[in-house]
């Protein structure tokens, strides 16, 4: 299995030198790194010639970095139902860049781009129709972004004299309890509490 | 004055304009919480766009913030018709990842599951597809059949639906053998319950007029829309990741993969059918090979609970279920894509993990949201009554869908 992975793998970037960055086999999972200006030329690609016939499109997703410059990794799957093989496509991109669409060459994007505008902001050129898909209408922020609380920012309830459902700021009674799991022996570089008491005193 | 003639009619306010209704977000054929808004010229459907996300749980997000094992009964949230085929592909990518091998028992246990499950998903989306027709039988005799598979759900896992049952590693508790002998009576009996329901809607006037020619599919639409599951054996191909692409034990079942010709709803409606006969074809012989397989269902190691007999007099036995379930395990870094065919189609666990004990992201791809995607497609020049009969043989549910 890894064999032809890797076959294939050589004959992609044989091909199209300009778009694959590097290409890697681990767990019996092929993941090429791609350049972003490229993707829509690389995608066309693997749908049309013979030996990838990547037939089906089966995700599209990103993972946030924010400690990166380029902040999010956009992940591809694609799947061929006759040659009975899948494909990874990964490629980095920063917060203000453009992706170029690939709804022309798959129409199942189409869905996937506007979940990943409605939770990560990324902009896609070209898409049909970016609106939100997932969140509230009129929602604000991106909430898959790491830098967004898991809590959100405003909560909803049936307001009485109003007659109609409000929001407002959230207000928690108790803080959202997100545990860490660090030992405070092997090394937690945060300040342990009741340890900033014991500055003060000295 | 002759007929046919309305010149005079043609006033600004009289001329015909496009109808926009909205379908849902309450409405019995929606199945849950869809919002169609549907152009309609005269009863054809022109447009149709559906507003999903009303049931959004955000499930990606809370489970950054939580262990492995606390995020496994999310999956059972996602597709509620079949919990235990999801909880499978999450467990399949963490044991990919750390490389554990599922012990043999375990994984026969977990195929017997699955299949439960894809009954349990088949029976209800057939009956209320049929419902969603005008037939009022089919679900009463069908939720019959759900509710006695729900019982052995329960009897393995204490839980009628939510079950958390198969874990990292092979699943919670063994089954006794009693179940094993339940099940297979249900499984003995179950095939003449599946005739009397062919029996009510196969050759049924208003269900053939009501499904056949209604949503054709195309081999090249299903490469269009990334359709799987059932959405692409109606129309001719013989694709089942069970086959395809073997996981867990399913390359030593003998089974058929029932596959349609025209690839319209009645087709669909057919491979459902013969999907659970080949499922409880698939039990009995999973039953078959549990009767003589003994041994212990978790590959015990950092991933999984001791026994409680050792916790009673070892320390380190001890200790170690204490971090389990506080700490949880700590999965090595990595990224993995681990699919499975669940009833409604391909369902897949995208996970990056970073090297701790929670996941750094992960990605849910349920084959109900590529299949509703479609329905712009797949309802324009229909009739809006198709519409429900399209939505029932598309098998959405919007808990995996909205996530």
């Amino acid at each position: 299995m890894s064999e032809a992975l890797q076959e294939l793998a050589a004959h992609i970037s044989l091909k199209r030198s300009d778009a694959v960055v590097s290409s890697e086999v681990v767990n019996g999972e092929l993941t090429l790194t791609v350049a972003p200006n490229h993707i829509v030329a690389l995608v066309e690609f693997l749908k049309i010639d013979t030996a990838c016939h990547f037939s089906t499109l089966v995700d599209i997703t990103a993972v946030d970095y924010p400690e990166r410059v380029a902040r999010f990794d956009v992940v591809y799957h694609f799947l061929s139902m006759y040659q009975n093989h899948r494909i990874r496509l990964k490629l980095a991109m920063r917060e203000d860049q453009i992706l170029a669409s690939i709804n022309g060459v798959y129409p199942a994007a189409n869905w996937f781009e506007r979940e990943i505008f409605d939770m990560f902001g990324i902009l896609f050129s070209g898409h049909p129709d970016l609106r939100r898909i997932l969140t509230d209408y009129g929602f604000r922020g991106h909430p898959l972004r790491r830098d967004f609380p898991t809590s959100g920012y405003t909560e909803v309830r049936y307001d009485e004299a109003q007659k109609r459902v409000v929001y407002e700021p959230i207000s928690l009674v108790q803080e959202y309890r997100q545990f860490d799991f660090m030992s405070p022996w092997e090394g937690a570089d945060y300040i342990l509490p009741g340890d900033d008491k014991a500055k003060v005193q000295s | 004055m002759m007929d046919g003639k309305f010149d005079d009619a043609l006033t600004g306010e009289q001329k015909i304009r496009n109808f926009n209704i909205n379908f849902g977000p309450q409405h019995p054929a929606a199945h849950g919480v869809l919002r169609l808004v549907l152009e309609l010229d005269g009863e054809i459907v022109e447009r149709c766009d559906p507003h999903i996300g009303l049931l959004h749980r955000g499930t990606e997000k809370l489970m950054e913030s939580r262990t492995y094992l606390q995020n496994l009964p999310y999956f059972d949230r996602l597709d509620y018709v079949a919990p235990m085929n999801q909880e499978h592909a999450w467990c399949l990518a963490i044991e990919k990842l750390t490389g554990t091998a599922v012990p043999r028992r375990a994984s026969l246990i977990r195929v017997l599951y699955c299949e439960i499950g894809r009954v349990l998903n088949h029976l209800l989306n057939v009956t209320t597809q049929a419902m969603d027709v005008g037939a009022l039988t089919p679900p009463l005799w069908g939720f019959e059949e759900r509710e006695k598979l729900m019982v052995f759900y329960e009897r393995a896992s204490g839980a009628r639906l939510h079950a958390a049952y198969f874990r990292p590693g092979g699943v919670h508790a063994d089954l006794t053998d009693k179940l094993i002998e339940d099940i297979d009576q249900w499984a003995i009996e179950f095939p003449r319950v599946l005739d009397d329901i062919e029996g009510l809607l196969t050759e049924n006037r208003i269900f053939k007029q009501r499904n056949v020619d209604i949503g054709v599919i195309t081999e090249e639409d299903v490469q269009t829309w990334g359709f799987s599951g059932v959405m692409v054996r109606g129309s001719g191909m013989a694709w089942d990741l069970r086959r395809a692409q073997p996981y867990e034990c399913y390359d030593e079942f003998e089974f058929d993969i029932p596959v349609g010709v025209n690839g319209d709803c009645y087709d669909r409606y057919l491979c459902r059918m013969e999907e659970m006969r080949q499922s409880t074809h698939i039990i009995r012989q999973a039953l078959a090979k549990l009767r003589v397989e003994k041994g212990d269902v978790l590959a015990r190691g950092k991933i999984t609970p001791p026994k409680r007999a050792e916790m009673k007099t070892s320390m380190e036995a001890l200790i170690h279920h204490f971090k389990l379930y506080t700490e949880g395990f700590h999965v090595p870094e990595g990224e993995v894509y681990a699919a499975v065919e669940a009833p409604k189609g391909e369902f897949g666990v995208y996970l990056v993990a970073d090297g701790t004990n929670k996941p750094y992201r992960v990605k849910l791809r349920a084959p109900g949201f590529l299949h509703l995607q479609s329905i712009d497609f797949m309802c324009k020049g229909h009739q809006l009554a198709d519409v429900s009969a399209i939505i029932g043989t598309m098998d959405v549910v919007f808990g995996e869908i909205d996530r």
